[in-house]
C-alpha cells in the first residue's frame, strides 16, 4: 500500500510571550494509505500539534509535510482551506456540532462548500448519518442526542465528503465505555470496510487498540512504535 | 444564497438576546420613520398645484407686523394678478387653551383663491349673510361634533371683542371641505374680516397678510417683485413669497425641524450603534469554537468574514424593515385614531431608501469588527480555547 502523509524533519516552535517553546523536533514519518494510526503520549508532548500539521489546520516552523503528493506545508490560508474541505475529515474530542442546527444540517456543513445542489446534499448527509446508524436522529438538534450520539454525527459529518483522511483528536475523551466502544468500533469499521486513512490521538491505551499500530510521543520526538494485532 | 440558513441559525441562535436587540432597532427605526414623517410633513408644507399659483405677501421686518388694508386694491392691479385676498391672525382655542384651533379673519373672496377647498352654495350663503358667521374645517366639525347652526365660543389669543373680552361667541354656518383630509383648510376655522376689525379696538383696517394668485406661474418672481416695489421704502415694507417658501419660513421661525430630527436620529443611531455592537461582538466571542469548526471544514476566511458582516446586516435590515413597516401603519391609522387632529406623511420610497441604506451602513458598522476578529481566528488557538 502507497504512503499517504510524508513528514520530513518537520519541527514546530510556538512562542509564548517572549518565550519560544518546541513542540515538535525533527518528526520524519510515514502514514501509509489504510493506515489507522493511534498517537499517544503526555500531555504536552505533541500529539495534538502534530495531529494539526497532518490535517493542514497549522503550518510548521520547519520541514516538509505531504498529503496524498501535494505538499501542504508551503501552502497559504486559503489554499489549505481548500485542500481540507476535499481531503481531511476532523473529528474533536466535544464532537463540536453547530447547536443550532439539526444533525442533518450539521452533516451537510462541509457540503456547502461544494457544488451540489441542496437535495444532493440532503441526500448525501442522509446515506452519512445512516452509515453511523443516526438516520432516525437526522431532525434532531445536538442538545437532544447523547455524548455518543452527537461524536458519531461529529464522525458523519466528517466522512460526508468522502475525505481520504481522518483525522481524529481523543474522539472518545468525553464518552463512557460503551459509546467509546461504539465510536471506536466505527472508526475500524471506515477504516478497514471504507478505506479511510485514520490518524487518532488518544490517552487511552484501550482505545490505541483499535488502531493498527500505535506511535507515542515524548518531549516533541517519536519514541517507540508499537504494532496491533 | 445557500449560506443563508446557517446565518439566521447563527443570529436566532439565543432567541431572546436577538429578539431583544431586534426590538430595540425597531424601536430606533420607528423613530426615524415618524420623525421623517414629521420633516417631510413640513417640508411639503404648502407644496401643491394650487399652492404654486400663490404668492403670499407679509411685512418684510416680521410676520406679527400689520399691512395696510389699503394695499389691497393696488395689489390687485399689478399685471399678471388673477386675484388677492387677505387674513388675520384670531388664533383662537376652543373650551381649553390646550385646545388650540388655527382662525383666521378673513376677506370675502378668501376661498376663490383656494380652489381645493368648497364649500356648499348654501351654507356659503349662510355665512356670508351672517357677519359672525363662522366656516369651519370637516374634520374639525367631526372631531368635536359640531353642527350646522352651533353657537361655538371661540377664546382668542391676542384680541378682545368690544367688551374687553377674549371670549368670543361665532354661528357655525358652513363646512370646509377640503380634497386632500390633510389640508391645512380641514382643520382650520375662518371668520369675516369685518367683524373681526368692527370688534376689536386693536386692528383698525389692518391686515395680517395678503394671498395673490397669479394668472401664470411662471410670472410668479416678477409679480412678487412688482408686490415689494408697491411698499418700497414704506413704513410697511413687504415681503411676497410663494406659499411654500412662507410656510418654511414660517415653521423656520418656530423651529428648525430638519437639524431637530437630524440631533435626534443621530444621537439615536449612534446610541444603537454602540448597543448592538456590543451584543454583535459578544456574540461572535461565544461561537468562537463554532467558527472555529468551519473554518477547520475548509470555510474560507472570507467566508466567515461574509457569514458575520451578513448576520449584522440582516438583523439591522429585518429591524429596520419592520419599525419602518409599522410607521407606515401607524401614519395610515393616526388621522382616523386622533380625528383627524394628527397627520403625517406617508413613508415615501425616499425613506424607505434611506431607511435601507441606514440599515445597511450600520449593519456594516456593527458587523465588521466581530467579522474582522472572526477572519482572523487561529483555528488552533480557538479550538484549545485560548
Amino acid at each position: 500500500m502507497g504512503t499517504l502523509v510524508e513528514i520530513r524533519n518537520v519541527s514546530k516552535v510556538y512562542e509564548r510571550g517572549k518565550q519560544k517553546v518546541e513542540v515538535l523536533r525533527h518528526i520524519d514519518l510515514d502514514i501509509a494509505q489504510g493506515d489507522f494510526l493511534a498517537l499517544m503520549g503526555p500531555s504536552g508532548s505533541g500529539k495534538t500539534t502534530l495531529l494539526n500539521l497532518i490535517g493542514g489546520l497549522d503550518s510548521p516552523t520547519q520541514g516538509q509535510i505531504s498529503v496524498g503528493g501535494t505538499r501542504i506545508d508551503n501552502l497559504n490560508q486559503g489554499a489549505l482551506a481548500k485542500w481540507r474541505a476535499s481531503n481531511v475529515g476532523f473529528i474533536f474530542q466535544f464532537y463540536n456540532l453547530l447547536p443550532m442546527l439539526s444533525a442533518q444540517k450539521n452533516v451537510e456543513l462541509p457540503l456547502l462548500l461544494t457544488k451540489l445542489g441542496a437535495a444532493q446534499r440532503k441526500k448525501n448527509a442522509a446515506i452519512a448519518l445512516q452509515l453511523v446508524g443516526l438516520a432516525d436522529r437526522a431532525g434532531h438538534k445536538p442538545t437532544e442526542l447523547s455524548g455518543g450520539q452527537q461524536q458519531r454525527v461529529a464522525i458523519a459529518r466528517a466522512i460526508v465528503s468522502d475525505p481520504t483522511l481522518l483525522v481524529c483528536d481523543e474522539p472518545t475523551g468525553d464518552l463512557d465505555r460503551q459509546s467509546a466502544e461504539d465510536v471506536l468500533g466505527l472508526l475500524q469499521t471506515l477504516n478497514r470496510q471504507h478505506g479511510k486513512t485514520i490518524v487518532m490521538v488518544t490517552h487511552d491505551p484501550k482505545a490505541a487498540e483499535y488502531a493498527s499500530h500505535t506511535l507515542h510521543l515524548d518531549k516533541g520526538t517519536l519514541v517507540e512504535q508499537a504494532a496491533h494485532a | 444564497m445557500k449560506y443563508l440558513h446557517l446565518i439566521w441559525a447563527a443570529l436566532f441562535r439565543r432567541k431572546t438576546r436577538t429578539i431583544l436587540t431586534l426590538v430595540s432597532i425597531v424601536a430606533a427605526f420607528l423613530l426615524f420613520g415618524l420623525l421623517d414623517a414629521v420633516r417631510v410633513s413640513f417640508a411639503e408644507a404648502g407644496q401643491s398645484a394650487n399652492g404654486a399659483e400663490r404668492l403670499q405677501t407679509g411685512a418684510k421686518l416680521s410676520f406679527i407686523q400689520p399691512l395696510p388694508q389699503s394695499l389691497m386694491t393696488r395689489i390687485a392691479t399689478i399685471d399678471g394678478v388673477k386675484e388677492v385676498a387677505h387674513a388675520n391672525w384670531f388664533g383662537g382655542a376652543y373650551q381649553d387653551p390646550h385646545n388650540q384651533i388655527f382662525t383666521f379673519a378673513v376677506s370675502d373672496n378668501y376661498l376663490d383663491i383656494y380652489p381645493e377647498v368648497s364649500v356648499d352654495a348654501g351654507e356659503m350663503k349662510a355665512y356670508n349673510d351672517d357677519l359672525n358667521g363662522i366656516l369651519a374645517g370637516e374634520v374639525l366639525i367631526k372631531k368635536y361634533g359640531w353642527k350646522i347652526g352651533d353657537k361655538i365660543p371661540l377664546q382668542s389669543q391676542i384680541f378682545p371683542n368690544k367688551e374687553g373680552s377674549k371670549n368670543w361667541s361665532f354661528n357655525l354656518r358652513g363646512v370646509m371641505k377640503a380634497k386632500d383630509d390633510k389640508a391645512f383648510q380641514s382643520q382650520m376655522i375662518i371668520l369675516h374680516w369685518k367683524n373681526f376689525d368692527e370688534t376689536t379696538p386693536y386692528n383698525r383696517g389692518n391686515v395680517g397678510w395678503y394671498i395673490s394668485r397669479v394668472k401664470d406661474v411662471n410670472d410668479a418672481d416678477r409679480v412678487a417683485k412688482a408686490i415689494d416695489a408697491l411698499s418700497a421704502n414704506s413704513d410697511h415694507e413687504t415681503k411676497t413669497q410663494t406659499e411654500q417658501a412662507a410656510t418654511r419660513n414660517w415653521i423656520k421661525q418656530l423651529a428648525n425641524i430638519g437639524l431637530i430630527v437630524t440631533s435626534i436620529m443621530g444621537a439615536v443611531f449612534f446610541t444603537l450603534i454602540l448597543l448592538t455592537g456590543n451584543t454583535m461582538m459578544q456574540a461572535v466571542r461565544e461561537r468562537t469554537s463554532e467558527l472555529a469548526v468551519l473554518k477547520t471544514i475548509g470555510f474560507s476566511n472570507g467566508s466567515v468574514l461574509g457569514m458575520v458582516l451578513a448576520e449584522s446586516v440582516l438583523l439591522l435590515l429585518l429591524g429596520g424593515v419592520i419599525g419602518l413597516g409599522l410607521v407606515a401603519v401607524i401614519s395610515a391609522g393616526l388621522p382616523a385614531m386622533s380625528g383627524g387632529m394628527i397627520t403625517t406623511a406617508a413613508v415615501s420610497w425616499k425613506s424607505w431608501v434611506l431607511g435601507v441604506v441606514l440599515a445597511l451602513a450600520i449593519g456594516i458598522v456593527i458587523g465588521a469588527l466581530p467579522a474582522l476578529r472572526a477572519m482572523r481566528l487561529n483555528i488552533v488557538d480557538a479550538l484549545a480555547g485560548r
